[in-house]
Formats: C-alpha cells, sequence, structure tokens
C-alpha cells in the first residue's frame, strides 16, 4: 500500500517505520517561538537546563512576535522582552524578527525559511497554515517547543490521512475564504479531527500562495493536523527564489488507502459568512443580510495578503466605509504592508476613512488592533469567532470581498465584484 | 538501573453505576478548573477525578501500584497538565484505555506516565481489584486473578519507552548530550 503526502515527509525526518498511529522521532528544521508561549519557552529551558546550552542548533531556531504588535499590555511587554533577551543571546541576530516583523508563519513562507517538505514547529497552533506549500508546520505547548530547541527532535503520532477534492469554479464575487468556508460548512468543526488533510481538484490547483495560505490556514477549525496542498510550479518557483534552495516535492503514491475520500462540486459557489458562535456554523451571506454592523476588520493569517487587500480595495476605491463602521486594516507582514504602500491602496484605504495598522495578528490573538464590546457586530476575515475570543461582541467570517462591502454598506450584504 | 516493562499492579476501573465504561471523561472531571492554580504536584492527588460522578473518593482507593482502566476519549478538552499529574502524585503506574484526547496522550507521554491504547479493553472481564501483569514493550496484559491473558493492545513506542525510561521529557532532552 502506497504513502500518502505526510507519511512521506515524515520518513524523510524520521528513521523509524512510518505508519498511521505509530508514534515516530521526528527531526524538526524549522524549530520557532511566538510571543505567546515564547516567554514559557524559555523559562521551561532555564529551569530544566540550568548552566547548559539551550539551543541545538541557532541557525535552526527563530522568534517571531505577531499577536500584540507592539506590546500594548505589561504582561505581553514582559514576556517579549524575556524572549527578546534570550534570542540576542542565543541566535543569529536575524532569526528574531520582532514586533515590526508581522506573522510568524507568513515570514517563514516569505523568507524562504519553511520551504515544501520540511518540518516546522512552533507555538502557533495555526502554523499548519505551511500545508500550503506542501510543508509540515505543527503547534505545540512551550514545553514541547522548549524541547524541540534544545533537542533539534520531537515526537509525532502519524495520522491517518482524508482526500478531499474540490472541482467548479466559484461565483465572480467569491474567493478562496468562500471555498474554505464551503468546506467548513460541508465538514463540520470534527469532519477532519485528528487527521491529514490532502486538498486535490481543479478549484484548488486554481488557487495561488494567498488562497492556498486562506484554505490552510483553516484546516484547524475542521480538527485537523494539517492540510496539505501539493506545490505547483509556481509555488515550487516561490519557494526557490525565497530559500535559494531545492527540496524534494512529494506526491502522494496512487495506491493510497485513504481513510476518506470526499468529493465537493462547488461550482457557481456563492459568498459564504460564518455566524457567530463558531466557525463552522456557515451559511450564505446571501441569507443573512441586512444584520447591522459596527466593525470591519481586514487582516489575520487567514486573509492578510497582498492580494486579499488588492480584492478589499477594488470595492472601496472612490467609496467611504459607512459613518457607524470602524474598519481595520492589518497587512500580515510588513512586506505586505511594502506592497500596499507601494501600489498605493494605503492611500485608498485612508481616502475610504479605514484605519490601517502595522503588520500581526490584529484582533485575532489577544488584541493588538480591534476587540469587541458587548454587542457589537464585527465582520472579520479572520478564522476563528468563538464567544468572547474577541471580546464580548458577536464575530462573523467573511472574505476580503464581503468584509469590505459590509464596511461599505453598514450591514451584512453579498459583496459585487 | 533502566526501568522495568514489565509492571504488576491492581485494576481500578472506571464504570458508572451500571457497569458500564464511561467514555469522553475530559479534563475538568479529571482535574476541575478550579483547582488549577495549584503546581505542587504533591497537593494535587487529592482532587483527581474530584468532578467525576461516582468516583469523587478516587484518591481513597488508589493503593501503590493502581493500574487505571478507562474508555473512550479519554482526557478531552483542555491542556492542562494536571490532569496527568494528579495521577502521577498518587502514583498510578499506568493508564490502559480504550483511546485517549490528543493532547493528554502528549501529556502524559511528555511527563513519563505510560499510556497504553486497548480499543476494547471495557469489554473484557477486568474488573476492579484484580491484578494484572503488563508488558509495556508488547502490550500483554495477563490477570493474574482470572488467568486470562489479552492482547490487541498497541505496546509503547520508542518513543514513549525513551522518555518513560528518562523520567520525563526533559530528562530525556538531558540524556541526549
Ligand atoms: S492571525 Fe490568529 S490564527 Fe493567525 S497566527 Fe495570528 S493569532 Fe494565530
Amino acid at each position: 500500500m502506497g504513502y500518502t503526502v505526510i507519511e512521506k515527509i515524515i520518513a524523510d525526518h524520521s528513521s523509524e517505520e512510518v505508519a498511521p498511529e505509530k508514534i515516530v522521532w521526528l527531526n524538526i528544521d524549522v524549530r520557532s517561538a511566538r510571543d505567546f508561549g515564547g516567554a514559557n519557552v524559555v523559562k521551561n529551558l532555564e529551569k530544566n537546563y540550568p548552566g547548559e546550552s539551550h539551543v541545538a542548533d541557532p541557525t535552526k531556531t527563530f522568534f517571531t512576535f505577531d499577536c500584540v504588535v507592539p506590546a500594548n499590555n505589561l504582561g505581553y511587554a514582559e514576556n517579549q522582552q524575556v524572549a527578546r533577551v534570550f534570542a540576542r543571546k542565543n541566535l543569529p541576530r536575524n532569526n528574531l524578527y520582532d514586533v515590526n516583523a508581522g506573522i510568524g508563519s507568513h515570514i517563514m513562507i516569505e523568507k524562504g525559511i519553511a520551504v515544501p517538505n520540511s518540518t516546522v514547529v512552533g507555538t502557533d497552533s495555526h502554523l499548519n497554515i505551511l500545508g500550503a506549500i506542501g510543508a509540515f508546520g505543527q503547534g505545540m505547548g512551550d514545553q514541547d517547543i522548549a524541547f524541540t530547541f534544545k533537542t533539534g527532535k520531537t515526537w509525532f503520532e502519524v495520522p491517518y490521512t482524508m482526500r478531499v477534492t474540490i472541482d467548479g469554479t466559484p461565483a465572480k464575487n467569491s474567493s478562496a475564504k468562500d471555498v474554505t468556508l464551503g468546506v467548513l460548512e460541508k465538514l463540520g468543526s470534527k469532519g477532519a479531527l485528528g487527521k491529514s488533510v490532502e486538498f486535490y481538484g481543479a478549484t484548488i490547483d486554481a488557487l495561488d500562495l494567498a488562497g492556498r495560505i486562506t484554505l490552510a490556514s483553516q484546516v484547524t477549525e475542521m480538527g485537523g493536523i494539517i492540510g496539505l496542498i501539493t506545490p505547483n510550479s509556481s509555488i515550487i518557483e516561490y519557494c526557490k527564489e525565497r530559500s535559494g534552495r531545492d527540496f524534494p516535492i512529494h506526491k502522494a503514491d496512487d495506491d493510497v488507502d485513504y481513510v476518506e475520500d470526499i468529493h465537493y462540486d462547488f461550482e457557481g459557489i456563492e459568498p459564504r459568512i460564518a455566524l457567530p458562535p463558531n466557525p463552522a456554523n456557515v451559511r450564505p451571506v446571501a441569507e443573512v443580510t441586512g444584520i447591522k454592523v459596527d466593525s470591519v476588520v481586514i487582516a489575520s493569517c487567514t486573509n492578510g495578503r497582498y492580494e486579499d487587500f488588492a480584492i478589499a480595495a477594488k470595492i472601496l476605491k472612490g467609496k467611504k466605509v459607512h459613518q457607524d463602521v470602524m474598519m481595520k486594516v492589518v497587512p500580515a507582514t510588513q512586506e505586505v504592508y511594502g506592497q500596499l504602500l507601494q501600489n498605493g491602496l494605503v492611500d485608498l484605504f485612508y481616502q475610504s476613512g479605514a484605519i490601517i495598522s502595522n503588520p500581526g495578528c490584529a484582533s485575532c490573538a489577544s488584541g493588538q488592533i480591534g476587540m469587541t464590546g458587548d454587542g457589537e457586530v464585527q465582520v472579520t476575515t479572520g478564522n476563528r469567532n468563538f464567544t468572547g475570543k474577541q471580546g464580548k461582541g458577536d464575530t462573523y467570517l467573511a472574505s476580503p470581498a464581503t468584509a469590505a462591502a459590509c464596511a461599505l454598506a453598514g450591514e451584512i450584504v453579498v459583496p459585487e465584484l | 538501573m533502566k526501568k522495568s516493562t514489565t509492571l504488576t499492579g491492581k485494576a481500578i476501573v472506571i464504570k458508572d453505576s451500571q457497569g458500564t465504561g464511561i467514555d469522553d471523561i475530559d479534563t475538568d472531571m479529571i482535574f476541575h478548573n478550579k483547582h488549577l492554580h495549584i503546581t505542587d504536584i504533591n497537593e494535587m492527588g487529592q482532587y483527581a477525578f474530584g468532578n467525576l460522578e461516582g468516583w469523587k473518593e478516587f484518591s481513597s482507593l488508589v493503593t501503590e501500584n493502581s493500574i487505571l482502566i478507562v474508555g473512550k476519549n479519554f482526557g478531552a478538552g483542555s491542556s492542562r497538565q494536571q490532569a496527568v499529574d494528579c495521577f502521577k502524585a498518587l502514583e498510578v503506574m499506568l493508564i490502559i484505555g480504550e483511546s485517549f484526547g490528543a493532547i493528554y496522550k502528549r501529556n502524559a507521554i511528555n511527563s513519563g506516565m505510560p499510556l497504553l491504547t486497548a480499543p476494547e479493553i471495557m469489554k473484557t472481564a477486568i474488573e476492579t481489584g484484580d491484578l494484572l501483569k503488563i508488558d509495556l514493550t508488547t502490550g500483554k496484559i495477563s490477570s493474574e486473578t482470572k488467568k486470562l491473558q489479552f492482547s490487541n493492545i498497541t505496546p509503547l513506542s520508542q518513543v514513549q519507552l525513551d522518555i518513560y525510561y528518562a523520567g520525563n521529557l526533559f530528562e530525556y532532552g538531558k540524556s541526549l548530550e
């Protein structure tokens, strides 16, 4: 019986035999911690290995600050400083991505730190987003990550793999986010529980890097370990250029026995929106129009790339957001921020009345920008809308196009493109 | 001295008052969140199963060398390490379950608590008080009391054995130097 993509990646990084349910030692190419959990990683290392070296390979070890950047509360300021001091002392200076840099997982792709077939762990529960380029990414707790800093390896239970094939061309006003929400709607929050997902089909083939990131970023909300998309030539090209390296590309064998094999036809799929209180609570936007909106956020590791802002800009161009709407724009990284500046999008968003922030996780984790008050209705391009996660308000998840259209209308509307 | 991989101990089978195995025991039933402020492992034992109907007196039932036998999806829910440590505090030597929550499994392995997956264990004749002998490397369980043998149990992987011998994940890290 053949091997799945995740099994091949694991086999490349382990000396043990690989099969579902087997727990193996896995060599980790990139070990990272962010401002959330980073200070605890340092404390675990200092407590358990006093007086010893704490980092097996400094060149493979990284800190990325992205949750609350720059720190807007004392706790985060303290934690960032603990991690910053540790990084300056133990790592090459370039391996510390400080509060100006943006979302860690995106930086790893942009800087060529993560490449197809590489293994990456960190304290970010959405690090499996790296499945977008065919890399193994996994979020773990601070003890686990401290151990990888120290030893360069971790143990991992090989998951079962399911295959999801999606065909069809989405409606003109739909994008990767609507496809992603469409999958969540069908699979539900436990549909991929504990499994690795391989995505195939014409709809997936048509996704660019930003679109692949959007889909891979929400496999966590489907309960999955990771969602892997085999890189096409343009993704391979991008990763080669960014990393200056070559890497193997693994394809699943023809005779793989998937635990589940699902096919969706998304021909003409209309814009989707996830209603509170969970990301799988998905409806067509057209069914929930008219709900008054107080704030709109275009940001996050799910939809914080240049391509996402370009779509929003098309809708906002020459128009002003509704006077009762707070509109927040947060690029995923410094590079994306630069693209917005160079291509006139910062000016365009400014003219439309938006608040534009430095790169980071925006409202997602602990409130870099944009927490909600009781009764506030927020439409965000982010990935989670659990009760209380971004404050007491109600959070809806939608595409950049839908979010921008809602910002203009002051209520939930179907975007026109 | 290498720790032994053959363990002998007394079973405690977690069933409800009808005698059925209890599935989906979450970390709040194992170690309730009102005790999360406790960080000293020596204080944790008394609260083990403090929120599980019928088992609130668990800590007084545990004798030395107890083997905990549980149903499906044991340890679902939050990532709290105390839900493993409370059993370590009581010197529970092993947990055998039909299946485990993924984070619970990570936490148990990392803290050196051996954990065997035995999909049908609740359907066997094993009862609380039975004297069991277990080989962690083969997964073979035999009941000295009932003269029975059970297989179809996943033995510990190399990873689990490595960490078990070392004591916990961090000790294992030291042993690599
Ligand atoms: S945007 Fe949210 S989900 Fe994404 S990395 Fe940041 S905190 Fe995690």
